[in-house]
């Protein structure tokens, strides 16, 4: 895949070549230099570096107040860094892989999206939540599940997802930036696979823009995350055969940017919807559905969703690629829409 | 209460612990649990004899926390005949828990955070949340909701245990900025079986965040007796689990709650980590005004912690020693209910919120989403 980084405030900065992770870790030592509030914690962040090394470095360069492993409790995680963000600091939290999210989900759906709301603003929590998630690289059980639409779902909460390296540090430092709570999911199987030319320095790419990653005039492929170069691979063959695929990728989930989905569709009027996520009530559907109420008269053809399946996301490594959408469905449903 | 009177002066030990629930898991546990009642500090008798005349504090804080525990009888008394004339909320009555309140959030200052539940009304008064708002908040009105600037306090807490790691979290942050202020947050003796409690005293310990977590055992989760919560029966214990200090207190006595809390809070303020303090009290009225403890419990339950009310104990203790007087009494009932009034009055006059405020607040700029449903918002119903 060859993502054209398209940072919002690049200004005249040099670039580098770098992993998903690499810009990551990037953006956090960017954080922590900038802000003496930003404080990263989790399970295995601090000597170790986390798990994927996200944070590889960061507590021998800025201390062990600042980067800090704690007990290994991920609602106690979530608990504490509410009461930091309540405190005036702008907690940076690792959960070691969203599967491992579940423990914390009474502290998110209880009281992380609802401080600004039940304090009239009096207090607002400027926290981040980081966590992998998503398969592709043959984890055990637990460690590919896809739980953002809980969140998308969960009032006052923010969820990003981002594709690529570029656009990977410019979302995490606007996430950080932000004043209220964010979600940072970070494909795993993007941490290594693909290195691109990162900008230095600071930048922010704005929450609620979606990217458009290939122009086309036939078919709307809208996808994000680990997704994205899946949808990337199907749309690359479709164009040979002359079918034009436009790929949006919507980077966050909420806020949602349907003004480009919806210009897209009135384009194309054939839609295409990738996610590795379960069927029923994913976030494709509330896509699915707001496409359906805003331009359904644009449509020449059915939405068709390719998604992961109704049941647990499965370990069994050779026939994990049957759950996770691979190219091949997503070109099938392309040749779907097109031949309705 | 307008005007408390001393009754009994007897130490009738608690009755509810002699009656075996139904879902009693062992006889013997409501033994040992009846056993440890006496395992606690306290420092005047319920008749209000001095049994500790060393630590007892000043007379100046002693009056102050006599004053504090009528107002915060009175806001109580108050928030059920308003609830019945349809002027309140469903309210959680803490009648009779005043001591474990008041004695416990007099502890601190503006400067340290507070972390209530919804039984802690007396405490968050105490702390120093206004009259007129917390009225207001349970009116479930807006203007309830907005904690005021200069105070460190959350609104009640409605889920159970799950503000206790807010409270590690803040601490946690005090310390990381270089100050002294600490973290105060409470909970019960049902609150105490949930996983965020026990996370949250791990994490506090382990990070030696500045603390004090206050577990008000009042004998009861709704309709389920302690004993039937737990097979512990000392829940100060729990503590040295986390290798944190426990301590058990006489919740009915204000100056003992107050003295080990301080202490507490001294500790937590010197950078020696947190503390569980368990207050020994009881939930003599219903888990709210709409509650009907006749389901689940017999009037002898409750009748043996009359005569431990601990208003009544500290004014005893008070006139005996002549701190106080009838007449400085009366001046005080006075007081406090002008006070009162003039609250209600204000919280009479604030207005009722529109139908789009419900989607204020969610983030500090709307998304496009919010900005839509607003819209929808008023034109259905109007600004």
């Amino acid at each position: 895949m060859t993502a054209t980084p398209s940072p919002t405030q690049t200004k005249t900065l040099t670039t580098k070549t770098m992993t998903m992770v690499a810009a990551i870790n990037d953006a956090l030592a960017l954080a922590l230099e900038r802000d003496p509030a930003v404080h990263i914690f989790g399970e295995d962040v601090g000597v170790m570096g986390g798990v994927f090394r996200a944070t590889d470095g960061l507590q021998a360069r800025f201390g062990a107040e600042r980067v800090f492993d704690t007990p290994l409790a991920e609602a106690g995680i979530v608990g504490m860094g509410i009461g930091m963000g309540l405190a005036g600091l702008k907690p940076v939290a690792e959960i070691q892989f969203a599967g491992f999210l579940y423990p914390a989900l009474d502290q998110v759906l209880s009281h992380l999206g609802r401080y600004r709301h039940r304090t009239r603003s009096r207090y607002h929590l400027p926290m981040v939540v980081r966590a992998p998630y998503g398969g592709g690289v043959h984890t055990p059980e637990q460690h590919a599940d896809s739980p953002e639409a809980i969140l998308a779902h969960t009032p006052g909460v923010k969820v990003v997802i981002p594709s690529t390296p570029a656009d990977a540090k410019g979302l995490l430092l606007a996430a950080i930036e932000d004043p209220d709570p964010v979600f940072f999911f970070e494909a795993i199987k993007l941490y290594r696979s693909l290195k691109e030319e990162v900008p230095e320095g600071h930048y922010t790419i704005p929450l609620g823009k979606a990217r458009v990653v290939t122009a086309g005039d036939d078919v709307t492929v809208i996808t994000y995350g680990g997704m994205v170069e899946v949808a990337q691979k199907a749309a690359d063959a479709a164009r040979a055969h002359g079918i034009g695929v436009e790929v949006i990728d919507l980077r966050t989930l909420v806020p949602l940017d349907t003004e480009t989905i919806l210009a897209s569709v009135q384009k194309t009027g054939r839609v295409v919807i990738v996610t590795e996520a379960p069927r029923t009530n994913g976030f494709h559907s509330e896509i699915s559905a707001t496409i359906a109420e805003e331009a359904i008269e644009y449509l020449r053809s059915p939405i068709v969703r390719v998604t992961g399946f109704d049941a647990p996301y499965p370990p069994f490594t050779s026939i994990e690629d049957v759950y996770r959408p691979n190219p091949v469905r997503v070109a099938k449903a392309i040749r779907q829409v097109m031949a309705y | 209460m307008s005007k408390p009177t001393a009754k009994s002066k007897s130490k009738t030990p608690p009755k509810s612990a002699a009656v075996p629930a139904p879902s009693d898991p062992t006889a013997a546990g409501a033994a040992a649990y009846a056993d440890a009642q006496g395992e606690m500090i306290q420092l005047i008798a319920p008749d209000g004899t001095v049994t500790q005349p060393e630590r007892l504090p000043d007379v100046s804080i002693r009056l102050r926390l006599y004053h504090l525990m009528r107002r915060a009888r009175h806001f109580d008394e108050r928030a059920w005949v308003l609830y019945r004339t349809g002027r309140m909320g469903v309210f959680p009555p803490y009648g009779g828990m005043e001591a474990s309140q008041v004695g416990t959030a007099a502890a601190l200052t503006p400067d340290d955070w507070l972390f209530p539940t919804y039984r802690d009304t007396g405490a968050a008064l105490t702390y120093g949340l206004p009259l007129a708002q917390t009225i207001a908040y349970w009116r479930t009105s807006p203007h309830g909701w907005a904690m005021p600037e200069n105070l460190k306090v959350l609104p009640f807490y409605i889920p159970i245990a799950t503000q206790y790691p807010h409270a590690v979290g803040a601490a946690l942050a005090e310390r990381r900025r270089g100050t002294r202020n600490v973290a105060m947050a409470y909970i019960g003796d049902g609150g105490s079986s949930e996983g965020d409690f026990h996370e949250a005293l791990n994490f506090a310990g382990a990070l030696n965040a500045p603390c004090v977590f206050i577990l008000q055992n009042n004998g009861w989760a709704i309709s389920v007796p302690t004993r039937s919560q737990t097979r512990a029966t000392n829940l100060s214990r729990r503590a040295e689990g986390y290798g944190i200090p426990g301590v058990r207190v006489d919740g009915n006595d204000v100056l003992a709650t107050y003295r080990v809390t301080a202490e507490a809070v001294q500790r937590a303020r010197d950078g020696e980590g947190p503390t569980l303090i368990e207050t020994v009290t009881y939930r003599v009225k219903p888990h709210t005004v709409a509650d009907d403890p006749s389901r689940y419990r017999t009037a002898e339950d409750t009748a043996g912690w009359d005569a431990r009310d601990p208003v009544l104990r500290l004014r005893a203790h008070l006139l005996a020693e002549g701190h106080l007087t009838e007449e400085a009494d009366a001046e005080i009932t006075r007081e406090i209910e002008a006070e009162f009034e003039e609250a209600l009055r204000v919280a009479d006059a604030y207005p009722e919120p529109t139908p789009a405020e419900i989607l204020d607040h969610v983030f500090a700029e709307p998304t496009p989403q919010l900005v839509r449903q607003r819209a929808q918002i008023l034109a259905e119903e109007g600004a």
